[in-house]
Formats: C-alpha cells, structure tokens, sequence
C-alpha cells in the first residue's frame, strides 16, 4: 500500500509538461513516419524476393550490374555499386559529423560536414543516373527485359520493373535527402538554429538520411549480392 | 539540456570506429560474393551470409547513427516492435512463393 500512494503522489510522466519518450514531438513523429517508410520499403523487396523465387530461373545480377563508366567492353561485377555503396555510408558519417558538432553549437563545423554530406548524396545521385541510362541504353526500362536468365531463357521483364521502381524510389529519397539537406544547410548558415538555441533540427534530418542509407544497404543486398 | 549528455555517450573516436566496421562488413560481402567460388560455398549458404551480414550493418546504422541504442527504452521499443510485422510478410510470401512456383 505503502508504494501505491508513493506512485498516485508523484506527478506522472504522462500528466504533461515532460517528454515520456525523451525525444521531441519531432524527432518522435520521423521515427514513426521512418518506421512507415521501412514498411513500405519492406512491402517492395518482399515483393521482388516472392517475385524472384516463384520465377524459377532469373538474370544473373554479376552479369547485369558488371559496367562502370569510361571503361569498356571488361567485366568488372559489383564495382560500380560497390563505389555508390561507399559513398553513401561516407556521407552517412558526415551527417553523424554534422549533427555531434551541432550538439557543441558549432555552427561553422555544421556547415562544413553538411556541405560534404550534400555532396555525397549529389555523387550518389550522379553514379544512379549513370547506372540507369547505361542500363536504359541496353534497352532495360520499365516493360523492357534485355537480360536473360540464368538458364538462358529469356528474361522477366519484372526484373527490370522492379529494378527501376525500387531504385528509382530510393532514389527519390535520396533526392527528397538532398534538397532537404540543402536548405538545413542554409538554415544553420544563416544561425537560425543558433537563435533557437538548439541544432536539433539537423538531428531529425540527419535521422531521414541515415535511414536512406539504411534501405540501400537491403536494395545492396537484395538486388546485386543474391 | 539531453542533448549534452548524448554527446558523452557517442564521440568523433565512436562515429569512425563504426564507419570502419561498416566498411569492413561490405568489404566481407564482395570477398564472399567474387573471390569464394560456388564449388567451395553454395549460393544458398552464400546468400544466408548476406542476409546476416546485411542484418549486421543495420543494426550499426539504427543503434550509432541514428543513436537508437541510446535513446529511451519506451522509444526503443516502440521502433523495433512494429518491424515485427515484416516478419510476418516474410512467412506471408514464402509460402505464396512457393505455392507460385509449384503451380507454374
């Protein structure tokens, strides 16, 4: 009994006026909307996996993904994806860098780290735009199957359907990434956060972008290592 | 103010440390994936490493980077929990899988 009224007499964390989850209601409300994001995710490479082995024979991702640019007529399997791969933890970390300096409130080191991590996502983007317009030039698109299976018949033409549509939304992130970086960027350049008093807002950012590194760790694997 | 005290918990050393263990991860990944022939490690023993491996980055991306490991246990809970559904979409679509490829 003795400990019942102790609780009722505290004030609890759930009367208001205190966080119960320790985070903002921001950073709370981007991990939920990360948490919807991942389904969505989950949704589509649970689909291209079902797809997959309910097909039987499927093209070799060795021989599809093996190109990289200014190199010709070689075989160079999982290099190219491997560069975009790196990049994007690179710029995983820089974010990382970014948000620490916010939390020692300097501004100058927040730029500098959000600029590298902006550059990374444009390389990013850059090595996707390549990839898709040499795969596009093979006559890969949405409808269009160039490649054969491994067994040489002739190809699912939901391999490139997928392919673009799960590539081309993360993509999309990345992209959303970016532009959002970009103007965060701006924002703590021109000390609105120092006005604020807190960077948290490059924490919240720094949550998306290291999520859209998270997915493509699984679009990796999915796609090009399976 | 809470933010001060994360900063004790996940330095500068902390974020390169785990850039290091992500870059080895990957580097573990293309090893299997070009240099171990299939003769010596079947495709399907190859792809259970991947999945695993891949596993392995997330967990260091959600827990350091985005600093889920050090946030409140109620937060914690309340991101791992749900995933729990896509466990279920997973036994959802072998099964369905399965089912196509046998009737085809």
């Amino acid at each position: 009994m003795a400990s019942t009224t102790a609780i009722t007499g505290k004030k609890s964390i759930w009367d208001g006026g205190s966080e119960p989850f320790g985070a903002s209601y921001g950073k709370l409300m981007m991990w939920f909307f990360l948490l919807s994001d991942a389904f969505t995710f989950s949704a589509l490479l649970l689909a291209y996996a079902a797809i997959r082995f309910s097909a039987g024979s499927w093209p070799v991702p060795d021989d599809v993904f093996a190109a990289i640019p200014f190199v010709h007529g070689n075989h160079y399997p999982l290099v190219f994806v491997g560069i975009m791969t790196f990049i994007l933890i690179m710029s995983s970390v820089t974010m990382v860098l970014a948000v620490e300096a916010g939390h020692r409130g300097a501004k100058n080191e927040v730029v500098k780290w959000m600029i590298w991590t902006i550059i990374g996502g444009i390389a990013f983007l850059g090595c996707q735009a390549w990839e898709w317009s040499h795969l596009h030039h093979d006559g890969a698109w949405w409808g269009n199957n160039p490649f054969l299976n491994a067994d040489g018949t002739a190809g699912h033409v939901n391999f490139t359907n997928l392919f673009f549509t799960i590539t081309g939304f993360h993509g999309f992130h990345v992209f959303s990434g970016v532009v959002i970086n970009v103007i965060v960027t701006l924002m703590a350049a021109n000390g609105v956060f120092d006005r604020r008093g807190t960077y948290e807002t490059i924490e919240k950012v720094g949550l998306y972008w290291h999520f859209v590194d998270l997915v493509w760790v699984f679009v990796f694997t999915f796609f090009y290592l399976i | 103010m809470s933010s001060h005290e994360h900063t004790s918990s996940f330095n500068v050393k902390d974020i390169w440390r785990v850039f290091f263990v992500l870059l080895a991860i990957t580097v573990v990944e293309f090893i299997i994936a070009l240099a171990v022939p299939e003769s010596f490690m079947a495709k399907d023993i190859k792809n259970w490493l991947y999945i695993i491996l891949t596993i392995m980055k997330a967990f260091y991306i959600v827990a350091y980077f985005m600093h889920l490991k050090f946030e409140k246990i109620n937060l914690i809970y309340s991101i791992l929990l749900p995933t729990v559904f896509i466990l279920g979409v997973i036994a959802a679509l072998m099964y369905e899988s399965n089912y196509w490829l046998d009737i085809r």
